[in-house]
């Protein structure tokens, strides 16, 4: 798409780009650049040597069982996350859209959370469930259930999908309800008329009428799971316990910041990125679909 | 025989349809007792963990250190939020409140004005100009769609290190302010602008800065306001890239700071004060999130697409 009548001048328009373009080379495309050439690289921690090992890094890290190990815990992180919070968010969406009393009043208490920082949930999340202050964490130990997160590992995970799915809940929630509300309400009337009941009216016409808003919702919170999330897990439990609760980017962070094997952390940030580029691009191909039907 | 069959029916058949008309009157009451209980629910979960915070803020560290907190709120509010305020929560007292609100307040600013002010600008350029490595330029802002800050974050350490940024608030902000989907947003709605208003600022003689100022920005105000919500929201949030930029006590934001106050989780932390931080570190974004709500569905519905 282009104007057809525009201004004249070369100079201006490239000072107007300046700025953005100098922030994207300096701090986009040369850390990139720095990764993948880094990624190739064996260094020692004081930067003294360094030699070209190929792609070995990236064998070295693709083997390695603490990599695979924070890998399937970004799985079953982002999956509990997203299935959770698009589930919730669903159900609650098809409430709000229903023509009762107080529908946006509702909707305002919903969405508020977005604005909740990540780290700040994790604080909030963990007031409730720690095992000797949390009032849930208490209550769970005097139902009998010998709650720690801060020992065993499944319970870390579950608490830090608890808080992240919360989290992610309203921003789902509000394209849930934007996408209730543009299926024209003549299709849902026609097919009551024909005495289709809300459930069939649900799983026949509104469900896969919304699956582009769910396929593009299913890819924002995979990616959110995979990449925002870095402060829930660092704020509650860095990690543990036994790495039990490490996923992609925090091991990227521990690699990279406290051990200083910029090698393997470039190896493993380029990896993540192709991993976003691909997200990205499946992205792009849904919102595409949702725009054509 | 037919007469007096007749009225019989007719009385059956209205009774049918009002024994049908009710149960579909009953369904439908039904079905809204079920949506109001499900989102009552729903947002009882959604605010108990901000009522358990709002309580613990107003209790003393003992009641709270013994595993008592009650479900109400209790007498010490004031002076928690004094002690937060003034000289930090938790047992370290490391920064005040008052310091780490500014300063986030401040980096929240900068990142959504940087990021409006630089998007707007490039997009302009890619809109209303035709240049050499016009498309180049749009695809280099594009492509950075790709790579959030957390999957280049040591590399880009390094830049800001080789640039003597750190602990710098330029080191903190600026490389946050590149922004591919403020740019895509405003290249989206500055296609819509129709050609006439060009052409009219063309033979009143206005230049293109002109037509900028007068013309493109008034119109794009509620595009700006909903972008400034979302922004806002993302500056405030920001947390891996502060924790590795700064060390400077007097800089830190008020989401890292309350993240550092709990350590490790411990019972014997001083659980009213950090509460009372972070009862402080949420209200300002979600108070813009209330107030400017219409914006903000839109901002967040519109950049996605």
């Amino acid at each position: 798409m282009q104007k057809k009548v525009i201004f004249k001048g070369k100079l201006l328009p490239l000072a107007l780009l300046a700025p953005q373009l100098a922030v994207t080379f300096i701090f986009f495309f040369w850390p990139a650049g720095q990764a993948i050439y880094q990624s190739l690289l064996r260094e020692d921690a004081f930067g003294f040597s360094r030699e070209f090992v190929g792609l070995e890094n990236f064998h070295e890290v693709l083997t390695d069982p603490s990599w695979v190990n924070a890998a399937l815990n970004s799985l079953v992180f982002s999956g509990f996350v997203a299935g959770l919070a698009l589930g919730l968010a669903l159900f609650l969406a098809v409430q709000a859209d229903k023509s009762i009393r107080g529908a946006t009043a509702y909707r305002s208490l919903l969405i508020w959370p977005y604005a909740v920082a990540p780290a700040v949930a994790a604080v909030l999340w963990l007031f409730l469930f720690q095992p000797n202050v949390g009032m849930l964490g208490r209550w769970l130990n005097a139902m009998g259930i010998a709650w720690d997160y801060r020992l065993n590992g499944g319970q870390a995970m579950t608490l830090v999908i608890i808080a992240a799915a919360w989290k992610q809940l309203a921003y789902n929630f509000i394209f849930f309800l934007a996408g209730l509300q543009s299926i024209p309400a003549s299709v849902l009337e026609a097919a009551a008329i024909d005495g289709a009941r809300p459930a069939r009216r649900f799983w026949t016409i509104i469900f896969p009428l919304l699956s582009p808003t769910t396929f593009f919702l299913l890819v924002v919170n995979l990616t959110y799971a995979f990449f925002d999330t870095f402060g829930i897990i660092h704020s509650l439990t860095n990690g543990g316990p036994a790495k039990a609760t490490e996923t992609l980017i925090y091991k990227v962070y521990v690699d990279g910041v406290q051990n200083l094997n910029l090698g393997s952390s470039s190896a493993q940030s380029v990896i993540l990125m192709i991993l976003v580029i691909g997200l990205t691009a499946i992205q792009f191909r849904a919102v595409e679909k949702k725009v054509h039907y | 025989m037919s007469s007096t069959a007749l009225p019989a029916a007719v009385p059956m058949q209205a009774e049918r349809d009002d024994a049908l008309l009710r149960a579909t009157r009953r369904r439908r009451v039904m079905s809204k007792i079920v949506a109001h209980g499900a989102l009552i629910l729903g947002v009882l979960i959604v605010a108990f963990p901000i009522w358990m915070t709002l309580v613990g803020s107003t209790h003393d560290a003992a009641t709270i250190g013994r595993g008592d907190v009650p479900l109400l709120p209790g007498s010490h509010a004031i002076e928690n939020y004094a002690t937060a305020w003034n000289e930090g929560g938790g047992k370290s007292r490391t920064t005040p409140a008052a310091l780490m609100l500014w300063n986030s307040l401040l980096m929240a600013l900068l990142i959504a004005v940087g990021k409006i002010t630089i998007s707007i600008l490039s997009a302009y350029a890619v809109v209303f100009f035709r240049f050499p490595l016009r498309m180049a330029a749009f695809w280099a802002i594009f492509i950075t769609l790709m790579l959030p800050v957390e999957v280049r974050i040591i590399p880009t350490f390094q830049v800001i290190v080789d640039l003597s940024l750190g602990n710098t608030w330029a080191g903190l902000i600026i490389p946050l302010i590149a922004s591919a989907t403020a740019t895509l947003l405003f290249r989206q709605f500055f296609l819509t602008i129709p050609d006439e208003f060009v052409e009219a600022a063309k033979i009143d003689g206005a230049g293109p800065l002109r037509f900028l100022k007068d013309v493109v920005l008034p119109l794009s105000l509620t595009n700006i306001a909903a972008m400034f919500v979302i922004l806002f929201i993302y500056g405030w949030n920001q947390y891996l890239w502060p924790l590795l930029i700064i060390n400077d006590r007097s800089m830190e934001t008020i989401v890292v700071g309350l993240s550092k106050m709990i350590g490790s989780g411990d019972s014997q932390n001083e659980w009213n004060t950090i509460m009372a931080t972070a009862v402080l570190a949420l209200l300002p974004p979600v108070l813009v999130v209330a107030l400017m709500q219409r914006w903000f569905v839109r901002g967040l519905t519109e950049t996605e697409k």
